[in-house]
């Protein structure tokens, strides 16, 4: 037993104590740096958003599930929790509000043990096309029970019920933030740990290759039904965090849209790496918050850049990420700066040229009665003026041209940085 | 380490124990009048055979006579038309691959199939994990599991692949890959084990090396191979299986199958020829 030295995962990993600590201290200060009450409320929803994306990635990273319908556990966790947190407001139950969202989170997977079961009878395209079926389903029923799903209006509650322990009453949204950053710690440890355990191991194997987990003595179809019920849980806990934050769940939290919002954004964190969807659920709420404030055009925006993530960086945000810090832990990061800044700065070009004729279509669309002068990035263009559309498309093709001379110019020096770091590897194996 | 493993093995791997322990007089594997059809095309037409326990057996015959159907019926990728399967005395047929695999039967394939994504050690400790028993576990960390681990250590240095320790499997060399292949075949224990092709597409010294260590890993194992080169199914093999056109038209020791006349009528006569003209 002399060769214990070499496992991967201990739990007295100190570099794995530091990446925690971190992020354990940046949600402890992070409301403090960002006072505003707008911060508050987006960090709140940055908390959901992340659990709900990591529980999203357990399927699609780490089980190869494509699932189109994860919002139908996030939003039954809603419901659930709700309808909780109202019986405890009537008296009827004694329980800590500070608990709801363990109750959304056991709902949740009790309809993924209902659900799961015909979910997961299949895996790739017809698991895909299941999860539709289930949340269109789910959506339809929504529609048809407005006693439980509050129809039109939605259900509301209020947080400030129950037992208030040491005067913690989850009245103020900094209160509530803090519960929701220890959800958000615990529910992320809970996740990681589950990649390390015999059936998150599993879970990879039967993403990579199904026929041969059945060969080995796994069942793949249980394999898939028990991580798609942990997800569920997840995703449940942060529907029950997301009813207590807002305390109104309409049915739009089990539709399609916000299936859809889930699969976006856990992409663009990217799903390869287990830290991906943190990204993405900061992505999320970003988007949702901060870009839809900026520009009535923000989901055209976001459409265009999940088709450029999926055409040029199927890795999302996170890839790009690791793979830049693969050159620089080799120090070749300084041979490929100057290209990014070509990069970044004609792809800013083709963002000016672009988003002056989007905005100028949106102008033309919904505000045509305050005239045709818009103002964009400093400049007042005219949306029926033919200098205006003439400019943009002229700074936009300059901008396309220049870009794909910059990306031509950058794979070839990331080719000649990744052949250098082969050699470097091969190098140290000598020594 | 060695013999951590051994002992974890046989403490968690009850099933298989009792298994092993079934008296000599049961076959490891029968075959009774085994026949698969896809749609009317009758592949495998009534197929019979009895392996012993500790058996080596090839198994022989032209292409397209129904040797990977057979595997296929056997590890239960598909389920026979009519016909029984046993193993170690228990009816098989109609059952899943990962039920037949509990009961102690695994196997590689002709294509290689492994987990691409995942390290050489990796790959070994998902072909260990059930047969220690962790199942669907999401309450051990895997780094504490002393026997999994140590078991999946000892199956690299059995395969030589203790330096590509933490390479992804989809980088090895493809005679690396094919050794990979065997350790997750081997790595549950099981006490038949059905190898489709194991050499195939290998070159000729590779092939030789590769002979050895699948001796070394099965020994003491049932064993059934499936084989185009006569010199590894000669060299390998106490017993021949000859399979012409769906059915096993002998079976017996490599001397008498090369005698048999049936044999040498239906299908061995050039190709035995050279195989002893190579000097087995």
């Amino acid at each position: 037993m002399s060769s214990k030295t070499h496992y991967e995962f201990k739990p007295l990993n100190v570099g794995r104590w530091i990446i925690w600590g971190l992020f354990s201290l940046l949600m402890v200060v992070a409301p403090l740096m960002f006072t505003s009450s707008l911060s508050h409320t987006m960090l709140s929803q940055m908390g959901i958003a992340i659990i709900v994306c990591l529980s999203y990635n357990m399927l699609l990273g780490q089980g190869g599930m494509l699932s189109f319908g994860h919002a139908v556990y996030s939003g039954m966790g809603s419901f659930l929790a709700i309808h909780t947190l109202n019986n405890v407001s009537n008296g009827e139950w004694a329980l800590p509000v500070s608990l709801i969202p363990i109750v959304g989170g056991l709902a949740a997977a009790a309809f993924a043990v209902v659900f799961g079961w015909v979910t997961t009878k299949k895996a790739a395209t017809p698991f895909a096309m299941i999860t539709l079926g289930v949340g269109e389903l789910v959506w339809a029923m929504s529609l048809m029970f407005p006693e439980f799903f509050g129809g039109e209006g939605g259900i509301t509650g209020d947080r400030v019920t129950g037992s208030k322990p040491f005067g913690i009453t989850y009245g103020p949204q900094i209160q509530l933030y803090y519960l929701i950053a220890a959800y958000t710690f615990v529910c992320t440890v809970l996740m990681f740990a589950f990649t390390r355990t015999p059936l998150g191991r599993m879970l990879n194997a039967v993403r990579d290759n199904p026929e041969r987990v059945e060969f080995v003595g796994y069942n793949t179809q249980m394999v898939r039904y028990i991580a798609f019920i942990v997800a569920g849980f997840f995703a449940g806990v942060s529907g029950g965090l997301a009813a207590l934050n807002f305390e109104i769940v309409t049915s739009e939290v089990v539709s399609a849209h916000r299936s859809g919002a889930y699969l976006l954004f856990t992409f663009l964190g990217g799903a390869t790496f287990f830290f991906g969807p943190i990204l993405g659920g900061i992505l999320m709420v970003l988007a949702f918050v901060l870009l839809s404030e900026l520009t009535k055009a923000w989901l055209l925006y976001l459409g265009l850049v999940f088709l450029f993530m999926v055409m040029y960086a199927p890795g999302g945000v996170s890839s790009l990420i690791m793979m830049n810090l693969r050159v620089a832990s080799f120090g070749f990061l300084r041979r490929i700066w100057a290209s990014y800044l070509a990069l970044a700065g004609t792809s800013f070009v083709i963002l000016v040229g672009a988003g002056a004729m989007i905005e100028m279509v949106y102008h033309l669309q919904l505000n045509a009665a305050l005239g045709n002068e818009l103002r964009f990035m400093g400049a007042t263009l005219n949306a029926k003026g033919l200098n205006s559309w003439f400019g943009a498309a002229f700074v936009l093709l300059t901008g396309i041209a220049l870009f794909e001379l910059t990306r031509r110019q950058f794979l070839k020096d990331w080719g000649e940085v990744q052949v250098d770091i082969e050699k470097e590897i091969k190098r140290r194996e000598a020594l | 380490m060695n013999t951590v493993a051994d002992n974890s093995m046989q403490s968690s791997a009850e099933g298989q124990k009792s298994l092993r322990n079934e008296p000599p007089s049961g076959y490891a594997l029968e075959l009774r009048d085994l026949r698969k059809s896809f749609g009317k095309t009758e592949i495998i037409r009534g197929a019979n055979l009895a392996v012993q326990a500790g058996e080596r057996v090839g198994i022989i015959g032209p292409n397209g006579a129904g040797k990977s159907t057979l595997f296929n019926l056997i590890s239960g990728r598909f389920e026979p038309t009519s016909g029984d399967v046993l193993l170690n005395g228990h009816r098989i047929n109609g059952k899943k691959p990962f039920e037949i695999n509990r009961l102690g039967l695994s196997r590689s394939f002709q294509i290689t199939n492994i987990f691409p994504k995942l390290s050489v050690f990796e790959n070994l400790r998902c072909g260990v994990l059930w047969s220690l028993g962790y199942k669907y576990s999401f309450w051990h960390f895997l780094a504490d599991l002393d026997d999994a681990n140590d078991r999946a250590e000892e199956l690299m240095d059995r395969i030589h692949l203790h330096k590509k320790r933490d390479v992804l499997a989809m980088n090895l060399t493809y005679a690396e890959q094919r050794a990979l292949e065997i350790g997750i075949t081997i790595a549950g224990g099981a006490n038949v084990i059905l190898l489709d092709e194991p050499t195939a597409g290998m070159s000729k010294s590779e092939t030789k090396r590769f002979i050895e260590l699948i001796r070394e890993v099965t020994e003491g194992k049932t064993l059934l191979t499936v084989e185009h080169d006569m010199g590894v199914v000669f060299g390998l093999a106490d017993k021949i299986a000859v399979v012409v056109y769906g059915e096993v038209i002998a079976f017996d020791t490599p001397e008498a199958v090369r005698a048999n006349a049936r044999v040498q009528e239906a299908y061995l006569g050039s190709v035995l020829a050279e195989a002893q003209a190579a000097g087995h």
